[in-house]
């Protein structure tokens, strides 16, 4: 007979909740008439997810001392819960971009929605080899259907199926690496493989150098970001909102807690490793977005550099370091998720791909969306309109702190370079005249909930601008759980 | 004191306003009337601040300290000292004339031109009243993000260019500053201007003077000047060359001069080397220029030159005159740029070649360009001469040639002041200048006059502000004591 282990019901509530309301929303695919089905699937998903968001927030506050639950198999403690609101609030911001446009497969597109919301949820509170293994497949499998939902649309097709191959290429990376970690330590918990370790073990070295390379594919990073623009341009946009934003949370946040967790021994090795791969990611991600014109293969590119930073606050691996990736995460997804957004409705306004030529003159044709854009690509910048600001300063003080001045100056030519396409976007939206533009007549489509997303991204863009002191005390808590 | 809450006021009323006129639903002229309005009530504050300023005592005044970034020492502080309070002055002045030249000729797209400038408003005062290094540089980077909008919307046809220069070139100044800022406060454990201890490192002390000599600018980093101040609407580089230019030599003063002693003296011949260069160079450029803005423009960035020369002479007579020449070269500034303004509505030109004989008939025009002429070309007695004979006596201490050299710029500042008189107002009528050309309108004598009277009274007492920019009049002990 299998022994069953003791279940923490109450730690795993934000993931039950998505899943419960993931099936309730895919039911309705047969059960509800199909007039309903659109405002059905939406509304559900909404509670959903700010279902979700309640109980990770109350998970937050119950979760101080941080432990592991269900057979040492997840963690329940404030980096999880702090992970997880970032995400379901991403998930909640996906649900109002999509109600006014996803028309078709309502009910499994927010299905698939929830369900690797949950994925993610899960992910960033795995503790061993398997949970993450699993959680992974779990998450990315809802997200390949996702990107090719679209499937009357070549690109959409195109970006599932690469997605698809590539990302199981980095599964395939991770388990093989997870593969050799258990050889070489005979453990599965993050906690025992960091005990069971012997120094200059060469199965465990590749073992951990093939694990970084199968997260570095999720989180987009140099050199495992190919698939990244194809994926994030071909992909409904609103589910590029959704990828770019929601998996860089949880793929980051779970690497940081592997390292510090399972390879404490070896932090003279992937310290370096990431740093390597940050100023890889600065420099492809940069510079490659110097020439686009689609924006959201700019946006694409940007986002690998954007890994780049976040990847030189992990490289630090040391408490500030934690602090600084957790408080850049905030401004960074509301940034990366507005901006897509906004895209998205300028997708919908032309009917056609948005290129730099093409978004002439949206600033003043629809000033919110306008300015929110301004904001958020100089917070990417890094210029002081938002939290962008401050996450960058702090990742750099992590680098420094870890007595790396180097990559403190990487850090700084990057987004020197970065600047060029960043403003590119600004001139194009003020300072270009309008294009003649094949734009079917009428006023733009109003979208208010789209609208209400995005003003949520400018408000926490910015707000964590003022707000630093709070967010990092949230931050500084969440990393606390981690042992340093 | 408990009257910090007025500098704050100065920083934040201006971006208040600037974002209650882009939400507020406000007609054209109920927009441009409350920005003229607000920076009027700046003014107020100003005056009032003024006047309740202790000349007499040391240290920091009217401060107000709020902690921002807990963990790493960063926080919220504000305060003035006297030649800080002479710099917000001659920035709320100058915002307040170039909001009204801007309402005057009445910019289209009102409600974006005034809130931006209404910001600029804020973030340049910011700089000149921030004690801590980060807030300091979150305010010299955020002047540049309206800036940049302005100058690319409102500017003229080759603006594209202007405003990607611009940014790049200053940007790349302050953001190598941005990791010395880092390496520095982490270093010394405070980012706080006026606890922090002075440091001998070389390598920092370059960095943040990079960025000063970018934004002043210095022979040779001033390559983004001519196309910035040429294609800028003319109120937006009378801030620029007036007020903006001065935030590079006053974090000479306040950062380079005073955080680094030893630093500064090492590097001190190769400073007044290049200030000397700079004034040359640019005195000759300008005698060469062939249109109203060149000579502006260039002569701006000779006074650069002339005010770096006083303050790194490191003699008393050098930084006072160094603080009022910055004053009144502000002044002068501004007034000849709005003038410029004027000249190119009524002749749609700054070519001398196609301007002249623009004196008969329009004496009020004759008159005001006269006086801001004569008083920039240092005739004895102006405000300019004062400061400029304080910073050549002061050059003088140092070593003698440092003397000559900058007394060679002032004979050159005569003679490219003369020619640009002689080439607008007198000549031969140009075949741009229409019989019907009006004189200087009401409007427009109400934004000139107050700042040509501003200088008058400089004129007659400039101790004014030479005497009362340093607490106990010795100007090199307070730098050498941090102003404590």
């Amino acid at each position: 007979m299998i022994h069953t282990p003791h279940v923490d019901w109450f730690s795993i509530s934000t993931i039950l909740d998505l899943l419960g309301a993931g099936g309730i929303a895919l039911l309705g695919a047969v059960l509800v008439p199909s007039a309903w089905r659109r405002t059905f699937a939406v509304t559900v998903a909404a509670l959903g997810s700010l279902g979700a968001i309640v109980t990770s927030v109350w998970l937050y506050v119950d979760s101080a001392n941080g432990h592991r639950v269900i057979a040492d198999s997840f963690y329940r403690d404030r980096w999880t819960a702090l992970s997880q609101v970032l995400i379901c609030a991403i998930a909640l911001a996906t649900v109002l971009v999509g109600a006014e446009r996803i028309r078709e497969h309502e009910s499994e597109f927010y299905a698939l929605l929830l369900m690797s919301t949950a994925g993610m949820a899960f992910f960033v509170g795995a503790a061993n080899l398997m949970t993450m293994f699993l959680s992974l497949e779990w998450f990315s499998i809802a997200l390949y259907v996702m990107c090719a939902i679209d499937y009357s649309l070549e690109g959409s097709l195109e970006a599932g199926l690469k997605y698809l191959v590539i990302g199981s290429f980095g599964s395939a990376a991770l388990l093989f690496g997870s593969a050799l970690v258990y050889g070489a330590t005979n453990r599965i918990g993050f906690v025992e493989i960091a005990a069971a370790a012997r120094s200059h073990d060469l199965l465990l070295v590749l073992g951990l150098a093939m694990i970084i390379a199968g997260l570095g594919f999720k989180m987009s990073a140099a050199p495992f970001h190919m698939w990244t623009p194809d994926v994030y341009q071909g992909a409904p946009t609103t589910v590029t909102s959704f990828m770019s934003s929601a998996t860089k949370v949880a793929a980051v946040a779970l690497t940081f807690r592997l390292m510090r967790t399972a390879f404490p021994q070896e932090a003279h090795l992937w310290t370096w490793g990431f740093a390597g791969i940050a100023v890889a990611s600065l420099a492809v991600g940069n510079f490659a977005a110097l020439v686009q014109k689609d924006v959201k293969r700019l946006l694409a590119y940007s986002s690998i550099s954007h890994a780049g930073f976040l990847l030189i606050g992990l490289s630090a691996g040391t408490a500030l370091g934690g602090r600084a990736l957790m408080y850049y995460l905030i401004p960074y997804s509301a940034m990366a998720f507005g901006s897509f957004a906004i895209v998205a409705a300028r997708e919908r306004e032309l009917g056609k791909p948005v290129t730099l030529e093409n978004l002439a003159g949206f600033g003043w044709e629809r000033p919110f969306l306008g300015v929110a854009l301004w904001f958020f690509v100089f917070g990417f910048a890094g210029l002081p309109l938002g939290g962008g600001f401050v996450g960058k300063f702090y990742v750099l003080s992590a680098a420094y702190d870890h007595g790396w001045t180097w990559l403190v100056i990487v850090g700084v030519l990057a987004t020197l370079v970065s600047l060029y396409y960043y403003l590119g976007i600004v001139r194009a939206i003020y300072m270009r005249p309008a294009a003649e533009l094949a734009v079917t007549g009428g006023s733009p489509p109003r979208e208010a909930l789209l609208q209400v997303a995005v003003g949520a991204a400018l408000v926490v863009s910015v707000g964590s601008l003022v707000a630093v002191g709070p967010l990092i005390t949230l931050a500084k808590h969440a990393a606390s759980a981690l042992p340093f | 004191m408990s009257t910090g809450w007025i500098t704050s006021l100065l920083i934040w009323l201006p971006i208040g306003a600037a974002i209650a006129l882009w939400i507020l639903p406000l007609s054209r002229y109920a927009i441009g009337s409350l920005a003229v309005l607000v920076s009027l009530v700046e003014v107020g504050f100003w005056i009032e601040q003024a006047a309740r300023f202790d000349f007499n005592r040391g240290g920091l005044q009217f401060s107000e300290r709020a902690p921002w970034i807990k963990d790493l020492h960063v926080s919220y502080h504000v305060g003035e000292y006297a030649f800080s309070l002479w710099l917000v002055g001659l920035t709320v002045v100058a915002m307040a004339a170039c909001i009204g030249y801007g309402f005057w000729v009445g910019r289209d797209r009102s409600r974006a031109y005034f809130g931006l400038m209404l910001l600029l408003t804020g973030a340049t005062v910011g700089v000149f009243v921030a004690q801590d290094l980060l807030l300091f540089y979150a305010f010299f980077e955020a002047m540049l993000i309206p800036l940049y909008i302005l100058i690319g919307v409102w500017g003229g046809a080759a603006r594209l260019g202007a405003t990607i220069k611009l940014l790049i070139y200053t940007m790349t100044g302050s953001l190598i500053m941005l990791a010395a800022i880092i390496v520095y406060g982490l270093k010394v454990g405070t980012f706080d201007l006026v606890d922090s201890p002075t440091s001998a490192s070389r390598w920092l002390f370059l960095g943040f003077m990079l960025a000063f000599a970018i934004k002043a600018p210095l022979f040779p980093f001033h390559g983004w000047l001519p196309d910035a101040y040429r294609e800028a609407p003319p109120e937006v580089t009378a801030v620029l060359s007036g007020v903006i230019a001065k935030a590079g030599t006053y974090g000479m003063l306040r950062i380079a001069l005073t955080k680094f002693p030893e630093p500064s003296s090492y590097y001190r011949t190769v400073v007044l080397a290049l200030a000397a260069a700079t004034l040359v160079y640019a005195s000759v450029i300008a005698f060469r220029a062939a249109d109203f803005r060149g000579v502006v423009a260039y002569s701006s960035m000779a006074q650069s030159g002339l005010i770096t020369l006083g303050l790194f002479s490191g003699t008393n007579l050098g930084y006072d005159g160094a603080i009022l020449q910055m004053i009144a070269h502000g002044l002068i500034s501004v007034s000849l740029f709005i003038i410029a303004g004027t000249i190119e509505r009524r002749t749609t030109t700054g070519d001398f070649a196609r301007l002249g004989g623009m004196a008969k008939g329009r004496p009020a025009l004759a008159t005001l360009l006269m006086t801001v002429g004569i008083i920039s070309l240092a005739v004895p007695g102006s405000a300019a001469f004062a400061g400029e004979f304080l910073i050549l006596a002061g050059a003088y201490q140092r070593a003698w040639w440092w003397a000559v050299i900058g007394a060679t710029g002032i004979v050159l500042a005569a003679m490219y002041m003369l020619r640009l008189i002689s080439a607008v107002l007198h000549d031969a009528r140009g075949p741009a200048v229409q019989n019907e050309a009006l004189d200087l309108r009401t409007g427009e004598l109400t934004l000139v006059v107050p700042l040509v009277a501003g200088l008058l009274l400089l004129s007659a007492w400039p101790a004014a502000i030479s005497h009362h920019s340093f607490a106990g009049d010795a100007p090199v002990d307070a730098v050498s004591g941090q102003f404590r």
